[in-house]
C-alpha cells in the first residue's frame, strides 16, 4: 500500500476512516432514538423534528457547513462553550470533520431505521408486555432484533456518506492535510494542483473500492439477519 | 374469583358490563362488536377504560376511582391472541421461555417439559414460528402464555383464524388446560359449540352489555341472550360403547343417546350440545321413525316467542332440554307444564364439534 500511496495520501485514507467511524458511532444511538420517536410517538414538535433531521439532505452542503461554523466554531455558542469549559474544539480539526460527516449522514441513518421500525407489528410488542416485559425490555428483546437489518443498512449508509462528505466539511473545517483532509478533499486538492491527475485517479479508485466493499459487507450481514428473523 | 366492572365509550358504542368469573373457564360470548375483545383488552391493560374496577381476589388490577391502573407487564396474565403473535426471531423454545423469564422467581409455575408434553410441541422446539402451521403456532402460543406463571389466562378467539380441522385439533388442548391447570381462564368466543365444550361459566354479551350470565346449560337455553335460532341445551352423558356400525352409545340422566362416532374413550363423560330447533316433540311414543334418539321427560316450561315460535323446556331426569316448535304445534298438542312428552333428536343433527370432553375426564 505504501508503495502505491505516499505517506500523505495514506494519511488521508486513515483520516477518512477515522472520521467516518466516529461519525457513525455517534449517529447510531441518536439516530435510532430519533427514528423510534418519529415512528412511534406523537408529540408536539414532531413535524419540526422531522424537518430538522432531513434538512442536511435538502440544503446545499455549503449552507450546512456554514451553519456548523456559526454554531460549533470557536466563536459560536456551542463551540465556544465547549472550548472554554472542556478545552474541546471542532474548528479546523478532524473532530469537526467527523461532526460535519455525522450531520450530513444523519438523515440516511434515521430514514433506514425508521422504515424498519414502522415494519415491526406493534402487536408483537403488546404481546411482550402481557408476558411481563417492561418497555425497555420489549425494545431490547423484540424491537431491536427485528429492526437489526435496518440498523445495519443505516450504519453502512452513514459510514459511506461519512467517507465521502465534501461540501459541509470544507466549509466548516477547511482543507488541512493531516487534520481535515479526507479522501474527497485530497482529490479536490490534487485536481487543482498541476500534474495531480494521477493521484486523484488513485484516490478515486480507492474510494470506489472502499464503498463497494462496505456495501457488499452490509448486504451479506443483512441477508444473514433477515434469514434469522424471517423464520425458516 | 375475577370481578370485572367496566364503562368505556367509543364513537357510536358504549361498553357497560359487570360480571364475575369463578374458577374454570369463563367464556365471554357474543357477536362481533358486542364488546368481548374490549373487555379482555381492558383486563390485560392494553386498553384503559373510562371507568372501571378489575380485581382478582385481594389483588387489584384496575380501579379508576382509586387511580390504580396497573401497567400490562405488571398484571401477570397469560394472553393467547387470535393470531398467536409469536416472536418471529426466536425459536419455539425461546418463545416458550420468554414469559417465564420475566415472572417473579417465587411465582408458582408450570413445568416446561410437562407443558411441552401436554401440547405435543416437543418436535417443534428448535424451529422458528415462520416454519410452523397455524395450529402449531397456536399450541405454542398457549404454552407461552401458560409458562409465564400467569394468575389468569386470557384467550381472545384463539381458534377463529383456524380452519375446522385445526379447530378440532386445538380445542382438546383447551379442555386439558381447563381440567389440568388451576389458573382461571377468560375465553372470548362467538361460537356456541366452543361455549358448550369449554365453559364453566358463560357471560353472554349484546351491544356492550351483559345479556345473561351463568352456567352454560342456563345461558345457552336463554332465548333472550342467544336469540331463537341459537338457543340450545347441553346434555351430559357417559360413553357406554362404540358400536361396529359407527354409532356411539351414551348414557345420561335424560336416557340413552345414540350419536355418530364420538371421539372419546368408553367410560368418558362428555357434553353434547343440542340446538333447540333440531328437536321434535311428540306426545305419544313415536314408532317406526328413522331418528335414533327418543328421550322422555315432562314439560317444565312453555314460553311463546315474539313470532310464530315457542320455546318448550323439558325436564329429563334433572337435565333440561329446550325445543323450539311453532306456537301452532304447541297449541295443537295441548302442551302444558307437568305433562309427559317425548323429544326426538336426529343423531346426525349433533355436529361433531358440539361434542366435547368434560371435567375430570382427562385421566379416565
Amino acid at each position: 500500500m505504501s508503495d502505491w500511496l505516499s505517506p500523505a495520501e495514506w494519511e488521508a485514507v486513515q483520516l477518512s476512516l477515522r472520521v467516518a467511524f466516529w461519525a457513525t458511532l455517534f449517529s447510531l444511538p441518536v439516530g435510532v432514538t430519533v427514528a423510534y420517536a418519529l415512528a412511534r410517538w406523537r408529540f408536539p414538535g414532531r413535524e419540526l423534528l422531522n424537518i430538522v433531521v432531513h434538512l442536511p439532505l435538502i440544503m446545499p452542503p455549503v449552507v450546512t457547513g456554514y451553519l456548523l461554523l456559526l454554531t460549533f466554531g470557536t466563536q459560536g455558542p456551542v463551540g465556544g462553550f465547549l472550548d472554554r469549559t472542556l478545552g474541546f474544539t471542532f474548528a479546523f480539526r478532524w473532530t469537526g470533520a467527523a461532526l460535519a460527516a455525522g450531520v450530513m449522514a444523519f438523515p440516511f441513518m434515521v430514514r433506514a431505521v425508521r422504515l424498519s421500525i414502522e415494519a415491526v407489528d406493534p402487536k408483537l410488542e403488546q404481546a411482550a408486555s402481557t408476558l411481563g416485559a417492561s418497555r425497555g425490555w420489549i425494545f431490547l428483546t423484540v424491537t431491536l432484533p427485528l429492526i437489526l437489518p435496518g440498523i445495519i443498512a443505516g450504519t453502512v449508509l452513514t459510514f459511506a456518506k461519512g467517507m465521502g462528505e465534501f461540501g459541509a466539511t470544507i466549509t466548516f473545517v477547511s482543507n488541512i492535510p493531516g487534520q481535515t483532509q479526507t479522501i474527497p478533499l485530497a482529490i479536490d486538492l490534487a485536481l487543482e494542483t498541476p500534474g495531480g491527475e494521477a493521484l486523484a485517479a488513485r484516490l478515486a479508485v480507492l474510494s470506489i473500492v472502499l464503498a463497494a466493499t462496505a456495501l457488499a459487507l452490509s448486504e451479506w450481514i443483512s441477508r444473514r439477519v433477515a434469514a434469522r428473523v424471517g423464520g425458516t | 374469583m375475577l370481578e370485572v366492572s367496566l364503562r368505556h365509550a367509543f364513537a357510536g358504542f358504549t361498553l357497560d358490563a359487570e360480571f364475575s368469573a369463578p374458577a374454570g373457564v369463563t367464556v365471554l360470548f357474543g357477536r362481533s362488536g358486542s364488546g368481548k375483545t374490549t373487555i379482555v383488552n381492558a383486563v390485560a391493560g392494553l386498553l384503559m377504560p373510562d371507568e372501571g374496577r378489575i380485581t382478582s381476589g385481594d389483588w387489584t388490577l384496575l380501579d379508576t376511582q382509586k387511580r390504580i391502573r396497573l401497567k400490562p407487564h405488571r398484571r401477570r396474565l397469560g394472553y393467547i391472541f387470535q393470531e398467536g403473535r409469536l416472536f418471529p426471531h426466536m425459536t419455539v423454545r425461546q418463545n416458550l421461555a420468554y414469559g417465564a423469564w420475566f415472572a417473579p422467581k417465587d411465582a408458582p409455575r408450570e413445568d416446561m417439559p410437562r407443558v411441552v408434553e401436554m401440547l405435543g410441541i416437543g418436535p417443534l422446539l428448535d424451529r422458528r414460528p415462520g416454519a410452523l402451521s397455524g395450529g402449531e403456532k397456536q399450541r405454542v402460543a398457549i404454552g407461552r402464555a401458560l409458562l409465564s406463571a400467569p394468575r389468569l389466562i386470557l384467550a381472545d378467539e384463539p381458534l377463529a383464524a383456524l380452519d375446522e380441522a385445526r379447530k378440532s385439533e386445538i380445542l382438546p388442548y383447551f379442555e386439558r388446560l381447563r381440567d389440568e391447570v388451576s389458573v382461571p381462564i377468560l375465553y372470548v368466543s362467538h361460537s356456541a359449540s366452543e361455549v358448550a365444550r369449554l365453559a364453566t361459566t358463560v357471560v353472554a354479551l349484546r351491544d356492550g352489555r351483559v345479556a345473561s350470565a351463568g352456567p352454560p346449560e342456563q345461558v345457552l337455553g336463554d332465548v333472550g341472550a342467544m336469540g331463537t335460532r341459537g338457543a340450545a341445551s347441553i346434555l351430559t352423558a357417559r360413553v357406554v360403547a362404540h358400536h361396529a356400525d359407527g354409532i356411539t352409545e351414551l348414557s345420561g340422566a335424560a336416557g340413552t343417546l345414540w350419536l355418530p362416532r364420538v371421539k372419546a374413550r368408553e367410560g368418558a363423560t362428555i357434553r353434547v350440545r343440542v340446538v333447540a330447533q333440531d328437536v321434535i316433540l311428540s306426545r305419544a311414543l313415536p314408532d317406526g321413525l328413522s331418528a335414533l334418539n327418543i328421550l322422555t321427560g315432562t314439560v317444565a316450561g312453555l314460553r311463546p316467542g315474539q313470532g310464530p315460535g315457542a320455546m318448550v323446556t323439558l325436564d329429563m331426569g334433572g337435565e333440561r332440554l329446550v325445543a323450539r316448535v311453532t306456537r301452532r304445534s304447541a297449541d295443537a298438542m295441548g302442551l302444558a307444564p307437568g305433562q309427559p312428552c317425548h323429544a326426538i333428536i336426529k343423531a346426525v343433527s349433533v355436529a361433531p364439534q358440539d361434542v366435547g370432553q368434560t371435567f375430570g375426564d382427562a385421566h379416565g
